[in-house]
């Protein structure tokens, strides 16, 4: 375990190391990601100058959603996106053979590899902006609602983690990059809204099938207090299977690689 | 210790008719059928050992080496690598190879060769301070100093691949696959990986299992050579004898102060070529002692060359004989 550890922090002191070397693009990333705020805070002000109502969500207690949005796109940013459309272009050069014979779980390697710090200050406004509307909302916080917060971003994290690894350890068969990022990114704006705001047949598809209401709008319950204890149980158990699918998945998918790569 | 006992991999593949007609009968109603790419291979490798494999592009030699550190499943056979089936990868087994090619990099482009090797360090679980006295160790065999510090992009190639044996050879393996690990190296850097590779196996008694386009690779490194044809095993043994039953002549090329007729040379052996001053005889090795002896007292000659018909020539003709076989 200590490995691990000690592999992670090396992994991520060289993707910051190797982001510095280019001075140049590390400013326009810089620039890119203050676009990619302004953007967020555009959306968010929008939310302002409606005057309807999104479900039976209040303006303040959407915004939480938006904050928890913001967050996960920043997570996205910092770890999926690097990192995962990574692993078509190991298969396409063949690098995967070395991953593969490092006494190491190759998902680990290639799961975290990369860190990109552009995704940070999207994180931290996600998470400034969950609080500050909770607060403004007339939420008190309980220990409860913190750990109900915690968990549910973590089981929303994983989820989108397992759903994106899948389809990148499916690059193993089409060795191609399609835009399956596209798509992810399309479903988590889709949780930018409370999933009461959608038709009760969606509700049903976004809560079991592809489970947007996961990653946004029951973490925003939690920190409100109003996610109930059943929904988080349920969660932890959908997101062990997405996990465990995804290791299984990749133990598949290896199995084709390597008796039939050259 | 390396075992290999009737090693096969079939691929199978589906081929494609061209045309709308063959997409959608590609589509529909695929054949599939398999193509054998190593076929009922069988040797054994001491520890120790520094064994070539050679063979043309696509004879199966990759393959094999693949099959030998676990990364294709054979189809039918075994291997087995130091008491391990290399196939399931185990971490044990993992740390006892190392792999090597030529044509694909490890080290990150954009960071000096250090921070590649101190992330695979804590990857192999060393400590810093044992990552620090290997990676001192290996470089100065290496002759690597500064350019560990140099981003990688930044190198020439001859640098990038010695900084690639050192991040293979971190964890010290005790069995090294080499896959064309001199590809598009200049004479210089072959020479100085060559000698480092020999140097290596001398002092750590690693077994080398190498690839390679160059026949220098192999004539200086190893004494025992694997030939592969088409996916079958067409030679196992040492070097020298693989030269002799090939060629059991000798080429001797001789610069003369006047030019002679060609009668002259027919009784000292077969006239490869005659250009005015410049003889080429092909002599058999039992009589070259006394033809050159010969040559040296009849004419008045002003420069004799023997030399070993080029052995990458003999390798081809020996893969050309099997087609005929």
């Amino acid at each position: 375990m200590h490995r691990y550890f000690k592999t992670i922090r090396l992994f991520w002191s060289t993707a910051f190391a190797s982001q510095l070397e280019y001075q140049l693009n590390f400013l326009i990333e810089l620039l890119a990601m203050l676009g990619t705020l302004l953007g967020s805070v555009f959306i968010l002000s929008l939310f302002f100058t409606g005057g309807r109502e999104l479900g039976d969500w209040t303006w303040e207690s959407a915004l939480v959603i938006q904050g928890v949005y913001t967050f996960l796109d920043g997570l996205t940013n910092a770890l999926l996106r690097p990192n995962l459309t990574e692993i078509v272009n190991y298969v396409r050069e063949g690098t995967l053979d070395y991953v593969l014979l490092k006494p190491i779980d190759s998902q680990f390697w290639l799961s975290v590899k990369k860190f990109s710090f552009a995704g940070l200050p999207e994180i931290i406004l996600g998470l400034s902006i969950v609080f500050w509307a909770a607060i403004q909302s007339g939420t008190s916080f309980s220990l409860y609602s913190l750990s109900a917060f915690i968990i549910s971003l973590i089981i929303g994290f994983v989820i989108l983690y397992s759903v994106w690894f899948l389809i990148a350890a499916s690059s193993i068969w089409f060795v191609k990059t399609w835009n399956a990022t596209e798509v992810l990114r399309a479903l988590l704006a889709a949780g930018r809204y409370p999933i009461s705001a959608y038709p009760v047949i969606l509700r049903f598809i976004f809560t079991l099938v592809l489970p947007v209401a996961f990653l946004t709008t029951f973490p925003a319950e939690a920190i409100l207090g109003e996610l109930k204890f059943n929904i988080l149980f349920f969660g932890l158990i959908l997101s062990s299977l997405f996990f465990t699918f995804s290791r299984f998945f990749w133990k598949f998918a290896l199995k084709h690689y390597t008796s039939a790569s050259s | 210790m390396i075992v290999v006992d009737q090693l096969s991999k079939y691929y199978r593949v589906a081929n494609k008719q061209p045309g709308f007609k063959g997409t959608l009968k590609h589509f529909f109603d695929r054949k599939t059928y398999d193509i054998p790419a190593v076929t009922d291979i069988s040797f054994k490798i001491s520890p120790g050992e520094v064994v070539g494999f050679l063979g043309a592009n696509g004879a199966g030699k990759t393959t094999l080496l693949k099959m030998m550190c676990g990364l294709i499943h054979p189809s039918t056979g075994l291997v087995d690598v130091s008491g391990y089936s290399p196939q399931r990868r185990q971490t044990a087994f993992l740390k006892e190879i190392t792999l090597v090619m030529g044509q694909k990099q490890q080290l990150i482009w954009d960071l000096p060769p250090m921070d590649s090797l101190y992330v695979n360090a804590a990857v192999y679980g060393l400590s810093d301070h044992e990552a620090k006295v290997r990676i001192n160790e290996l470089a100065e065999m290496l002759e690597l100093g500064e350019e560990l510090t140099r981003p990688v992009r930044k190198l020439s190639l001859g640098q990038r691949m010695k900084s690639e044996i050192l991040a293979a050879l971190l964890h010290k393996p005790s069995v090294l696959f080499l896959d064309e690990p001199t590809l598009g190296l200049d004479v210089n850097a072959q020479a100085r990986v060559r000698s480092f590779l020999s140097e290596y196996n001398k002092r750590t008694g690693a077994t080398i299992l190498l690839t390679s386009h160059y026949m220098a690779d192999i004539t200086a490194l190893c004494p025992r050579v694997i030939c592969i044809h088409k996916g079958k095993l067409f030679y196992d043994g040492d070097l020298d004898s693989l030269a002799n039953s090939l060629s059991p002549s000798r080429e001797v090329k001789v610069e003369l102060k006047n030019p002679c007729a060609s009668e002259q040379f027919e009784k000292y052996g077969v006239i490869q070529d005659l250009n005015d001053r410049f003889v080429c005889l092909l002599v058999s090795r039992d009589k070259l002692t006394d033809v050159v002896s010969n040559l040296l007292t009849d004419f008045d000659i002003i420069d004799l060359e023997i030399s070993d018909p080029p052995i990458d020539q003999l390798i081809g003709e020996l893969f050309i004989k099997g087609e005929v076989n």
